[in-house]
């Protein structure tokens, strides 16, 4: 479990996270959403630590991001796999390699555990014949596949992504939001997705936080996110024209 | 004012390089691969810059040395202590901050960019120190080799312009080449390489590591990596010329 309490962060004199508090819950889907520029994914630099917050405080299991040294801040990094909005695999390194790489860094497995951990990771993502191939010579989805494989690849207890279906079509973007939805329920995992995907908050959001203006407007799940009386929720949810649809078909 | 925040983030950025690596096993094997990358590959240009400064240089010399009271063996004299005080080490550098320095400050701003830097952080890796000390650990130790071999290949580019002209006889070179010859010539010209080499990898490494935005900011990040390496490379010149042979 992750906890926000009181999250404040400013760049110079610019307030982009107002007094954001929220728990995100283990082994479910947690969504941050709200429209570009909201703060999301500064909300989300800030809960994995690579933005430093100017007040309020980030726990881990308990366990206060803030209040670590530099030592047991690493060892924390090394239960958390996170999936980038590009994929930011080392485009220097072979398909194998980035999911090895890890395992490269923080075991001592041999050789043979290694390609056997790197191979399951593989093939739990479903992508098969592609060891060999360097990042630019496989598809966006792929590639996302890949960065979840390295991101599973040490048995992580928390799961962050950043926009995981962006630059993807609606298919592969289910693919892929299904894939972090089994992953976070068969390694009960906390994970935390951003996203402005609809479609992705019908899917896999157990708890939902909508973001506005730098501040928590709502939570909730995607049970009640239809039902929500709150206009900037609203503006969100049936900006597109199919949802607005689907709330007329309600009625 | 804005000089003084950079001196004072490089100082904190090569502090961060310098900090204990994750695995000793994997920096040896990055070291290897960076020798090859930034050393081995630049043996061409070396080469092909160091023939023409020593053939350039002895006729130069030749040209500007008529006077018959002036031996010949001098035009050999002077392409010898040209390459070995200042071509080699020096130009080289500058050479080379245009090749290695652009090559390291794009591809770690190109990491920044892509979020790959990040990944690394994520996972609890020190991202200056593992992407660029195996830089600066192998191009510090390549670069001897490297000038070492641009001062032989000078002074034989000047030897066969000088012959194959008719300008300085051949034995005459070969005596002006070890006529007065100071040992510590090679060694000042060493010490100040491997000053050099430093500060072409950790300055543009600098300026990779700290590119915002996209493919145009890494653009400019390498440009400004080569300037300001360049700059950095003349002043310590000066400043180690000062301290070691005056």
């Amino acid at each position: 479990m992750i906890e926000a309490i009181n999250v404040m962060k400013a760049f110079d004199d610019k307030v982009v996270l107002k007094d954001i508090s929220a728990v995100f819950e283990k082994g479910q889907t947690n969504l941050i959403i709200g429209q570009s520029g909201s703060g999301k994914t500064v909300l989300l630099k800030s809960l994995v630590g690579l933005h430093n917050v100017t007040s309020g405080d980030i726990l881990y299991d308990g366990r206060s991001l803030l209040g670590l040294n530099t030592k047991q801040k690493k060892l924390l990094r090394q239960e958390i796999g996170m999936l980038f909005q590009g994929s930011a695999l080392f485009d220097s390194m072979t398909v194998e390699e980035n999911v090895r790489f890890p395992l490269d860094m923080f075991t001592n497995m041999s050789d043979e555990e290694k390609r056997d951990r790197t191979n399951f990771c593989l093939d739990r993502v479903k992508l098969e014949n592609a060891n060999s191939k360097l990042p630019s010579e496989i598809s966006g989805g792929m590639q996302k596949r890949v960065a979840i494989a390295r991101a599973i690849a040490l048995n992580p207890k928390y799961l962050f992504c950043d926009e995981p279906n962006s630059g993807l079509d609606p298919r592969t973007s289910i693919v892929i939001d299904e894939l972090i939805h089994e992953i976070t329920v068969e390694y009960d995992i906390t994970t935390i997705v951003n996203t402005h995907d609809m479609n992705s908050v019908m899917g896999i959001g157990d708890k939902i936080i909508f973001i506005f203006e730098g501040e928590k407007y709502w939570e909730g799940n995607k049970d009640d996110i239809f039902h929500v009386q709150n206009k900037q929720l609203e503006d969100f949810i049936f900006a597109s024209k199919m949802f607005r649809k689907i709330k007329e078909a309600n009625k | 004012m804005r000089i003084f925040y950079h001196i004072g983030r490089y100082t904190l950025f090569v502090k961060k390089v310098f900090g204990k690596p994750s695995k000793h096993s994997i920096l040896f094997k990055q070291i290897i691969k960076e020798i090859d990358k930034l050393g081995i590959d630049s043996l061409g240009i070396i080469f092909i810059i160091s023939i023409f400064m020593g053939a350039v240089i002895t006729l130069q010399t030749a040209y500007n040395i008529d006077s018959p009271i002036i031996p010949r063996y001098t035009i050999g004299l002077a392409a010898r202590d040209s390459m070995l005080l200042e071509f080699s080490s020096t130009i080289v550098a500058l050479i080379l901050a245009g090749k290695v320095g652009s090559n390291i400050a794009s591809e770690i701003g190109t990491m920044r960019v892509t979020e790959q830097i990040d990944a690394l952080e994520i996972m609890g890796i020190n991202p200056a120190g593992y992407l660029v000390l195996p830089k600066v650990i192998a191009f510090v130790l390549i670069i001897p080799f490297l000038v070492v071999i641009s001062m032989g290949v000078g002074i034989t580019g000047g030897f066969l312009a000088g012959s194959l002209s008719g300008e300085v006889p051949a034995s005459d070179f070969i005596y002006g080449i070890q006529y007065a010859f100071v040992p510590f010539y090679v060694v000042y010209s060493l010490i100040k390489a491997i000053v050099f080499a430093f500060i072409i990898a950790t300055v543009s490494a600098y300026w990779g590591y700290y590119a915002e935005g996209g493919a145009l900011e890494v653009g400019k990040a390498s440009t400004t990596a080569v300037v300001t390496s360049s700059i950095q490379i003349l002043l310590f010149n000066l400043l180690l010329t000062q301290l070691l042979l005056v």
